[in-house]
């Protein structure tokens, strides 16, 4: 990927100082940026990844914000991304956990020894309070050779403090012996700044891309000497009392023992689907897709054309046809996936904000391991009952390539997005318990089945959880609101053009009979094979452009209860919609995208065929 | 004895981690060798949750397997 040529990316002013606010993940940076700059935010997205840079003004110098890391190196995107904004900082605002000083200094430390003027924002002091930790701020400050002002975010207390001691920011003392100090100032002749020449001794492989030097490396031995630094520090400075463990603490263990953490879990999910397949999937999209879209915009942009373009044409079908781009790929996009996206990602952001993500991470890391996942693909596939397009770009951050594969080709298979769950359910709920036990069982059997084969013939081997467990938190609303805000922005700008393109391939599809001809060759297979009416072949064709189209198209037609339990189970198996498989090719590749795409024909013919014949 | 065999609420130090991308974290979230920790939790099957001071990690049983440990302080 291309790298360190941060200014590539965000449009910054250069004679400016370059103010970023750094600290790991969940510290509360964003509050401190948005502080910092009231007026207007400039939101720029990373090359190859979901993430976002926000960057704004203060008085006269540009302040970035940064994701959360727990160190400067390039061991994934978050860290790529911060990297390269910290490389180019001129001053920082690091932000750190007082409870987790021995976690966050090192990111601290390692600032300090790529010699950036640093200052602490010695966040959540009220927490340390109440668990009984005490800080000898000023002490700290001595050690790290930096100014510490202790803060809570929340209320903004000690923000004031920060703002008037910011200029007092200042290069800290490096934890580094001579003999790396010295390796560091003639390497500094080669590079941009010391703080590049320490991640080439650090061993970071970006870095040592751009500079092709041969630079002898070693990141364990200076990892392990800022460790034993800011052991020491931390013993130093903190002092604990002993406090009792609140209902938060209870909470946070109770989601980790599977006793409790399972039933729990259950019932977030229950609420997620309460929320997202309920009121957002039904009352919200009826709403916006079938009132503002379907009978307000459609019509008035079917005329606006319809003056320009005699109807009928290719080129009129292309734009406002049954498919058309400014038909039914606007009311798609805004009216159906927008607010679908935007109550996940809240729901998201909620779970991540509060604490419970990572424990539910680590509660079905053991299940998920045994398809060659590990926890951390809990996300993608959470995301993946909201719209499948969504959770394939979100595995980004799953730890390697073949990781990747596997998520993507089971969310493909075997995950019904919200907007076939809805009409899935509804078919599912008349027919009583015995028919959704088959319908869950296959899906469930087919989801263990085909990780299970991927994790044995995938070559290599998938990531070790390794994971920080922050404390359970009240998650602010007003950021959580935000943060989905601009994750659906994002997400809209990535995958609109796809969903563009997608329509364009249908419509040629349509007028090119193509689609008919499909049918036309499905329906024998169907009625003898699947031993359902000829006529779900419609449905199943129409499900290769948009799941929830498949699913629907079965509400019409008369079917025995198994026959309407098989016709689901493959409409579930069958193949991602148009805008996934595009996704498909730009995360992956052609070759696997139709791997998949040719696969989850065979699987779902296969699989609900045997159903069948079973019962 | 590894970090999987370690009970419940017991003090331990580490005695090595496996080599690479996991050391590097592991010395980040300061439960790198030498450290002394807790076990605080074990999920039948799944991973190992270690406390050291107020930090909390999730370490996979498939990991922990490799970290080598001895018994603390008691």
């Amino acid at each position: 990927m291309e790298c360190c040529d941060i200014k590539s990316v965000v449009d910054i002013d250069q004679d400016k100082t370059q103010l970023v606010i750094a600290g790991n993940p969940n510290v509360g940076k964003s509050i401190f940026f948005n502080y910092f700059t009231d007026t207007y935010v400039d939101i720029s997205n990373y090359p190859g990844t979901t993430l976002e840079i926000n960057s704004g003004k203060y008085h006269d110098m540009i302040v970035h914000d940064t994701p959360g890391v727990y160190g400067v190196s390039s061991f994934n995107d978050e860290e790529r991304v911060a990297r390269d904004v910290i490389i180019s900082a001129d001053m920082v605002i690091n932000v750190v956990d007082a409870l987790h000083l021995d976690r966050d200094l090192f990111l601290t430390q390692q600032m300090i020894d790529m010699d950036k003027p640093v200052i602490v924002a010695l966040n959540m002091m009220d927490e340390a309070r109440e668990k009984g930790l005490n800080i000898d701020v000023e002490k700290l400050s001595r050690e790290l050779g930096v100014p510490v002002v202790p803060t809570v975010a929340i209320n903004q207390t000690g923000f004031e403090e920060l703002e008037k001691n910011l200029e007092k920011a200042k290069t800290g003392s490096t934890c580094l012996p001579e003999n790396f100090t010295e390796q560091l100032n003639d390497l500094n002749t080669k590079t941009e700044n010391i703080g590049e020449s320490l991640l080439l001794i650090e061993g970071d492989e970006d870095i040592k891309d751009k500079y092709d030097l041969e630079v002898e490396e070693a990141r364990d031995e200076i990892y392990r000497i800022r460790r034993e630094k800011i052991d020491q520090i931390v013993n130093q400075v903190t002092q604990r009392e002993s406090a009792e463990t609140g209902f938060k603490d209870k909470l946070g263990e109770w989601l980790l023992r599977p006793l409790t953490g399972i039933p729990i879990l259950l019932l977030i999910l229950f609420a997620m689907y309460e929320f997202v397949g309920v009121f957002i999937a039904q009352t919200v999209v009826e709403f916006t897709e079938g009132k503002i879209f379907a009978d307000i915009y459609e019509p008035f942009i079917r005329d606006t054309v319809g003056q320009i373009l005699a109807p009928g044409s290719f080129i009129s079908n292309l734009l406002v046809g049954e498919f058309g781009v400014l038909t039914m790929t606007v009311t798609y996009t805004f009216g159906l996936l927008l607010p679908l996206v935007f109550g996940f990602y809240l729901f998201l952001s909620l779970l991540e904000d509060s604490g419970f993500l990572p424990r539910i991470a680590a509660l079905t890391d053991r299940v998920l391991s045994a398809v060659g996942l590990n926890g951390r693909a809990i996300i993608p596939m959470i995301l993946g009952f909201g719209c499948v397009t969504m959770a394939t770009i979100t595995t980004r951050l799953l730890g390697s390539k073949r990781e990747r594969i596997i998520a993507i080709l089971l969310l493909g298979l075997t995950i019904p997005c919200s907007a076939q769950l809805g009409v899935i359910i509804g078919l599912i709920a008349p027919l009583g318990m015995e028919f959704f036990l088959i319908y869950f069982l296959t899906i469930l059997a087919v989801y263990i089945i085909s990780g299970t084969i991927l994790n044995k013939i995938l070559p290599g081997k998938s990531t070790d959880l390794l994971i920080d467990l922050p404390p359970i938190r009240l998650p602010g609303l007003k950021n959580i609101f935000k943060k989905s805000g601009i994750k659906s922005k994002m997400f809209i700008k990535e995958a609109g053009p796809i969903f563009v393109i997608g329509s364009g391939v249908v419509t040629v599809m349509k007028s090119t009979n193509f689609l008919e001809m499909l049918q036309q060759w499905l329906a024998p297979l169907v009625e003898s094979w699947l031993q359902l009416p000829a006529e779900v072949s419609t449905a199943f064709v129409m499900g290769i452009i948009r799941r929830d189209f498949g699913a629907a198209g079965l509400t019409d037609i008369a079917m025995s209860p198994i026959q309407t339990t098989i016709a689901l189970i493959t409409i579930t198996l069958f193949v991602p919609c148009i805008a996934s498989m595009f996704i498909m090719i730009k995360e992956r590749n052609w070759k696997e995208a139709a791997g998949i795409w040719v696969g989850s024909w065979i699987t779902a013919f296969l699989v609900s065929g045997i159903v069948a014949q079973l019962f | 004895m590894t970090l999987a065999e370690t009970k419940k609420g017991r003090k331990y130090q580490v005695n090595s981690v496996p080599e690479g991308i996991m050391k590097s974290q592991s010395i980040r979230f300061g439960i790198g060798e030498g450290a002394k920790i807790e076990c605080s939790q074990k999920i039948p099957g799944g991973p190992i949750i270690v406390k050291k001071n107020f930090q909390e990690i999730a370490i996979s049983r498939n990991l922990a397997r490799k970290i080598a440990v001895e018994k603390g302080d008691l």
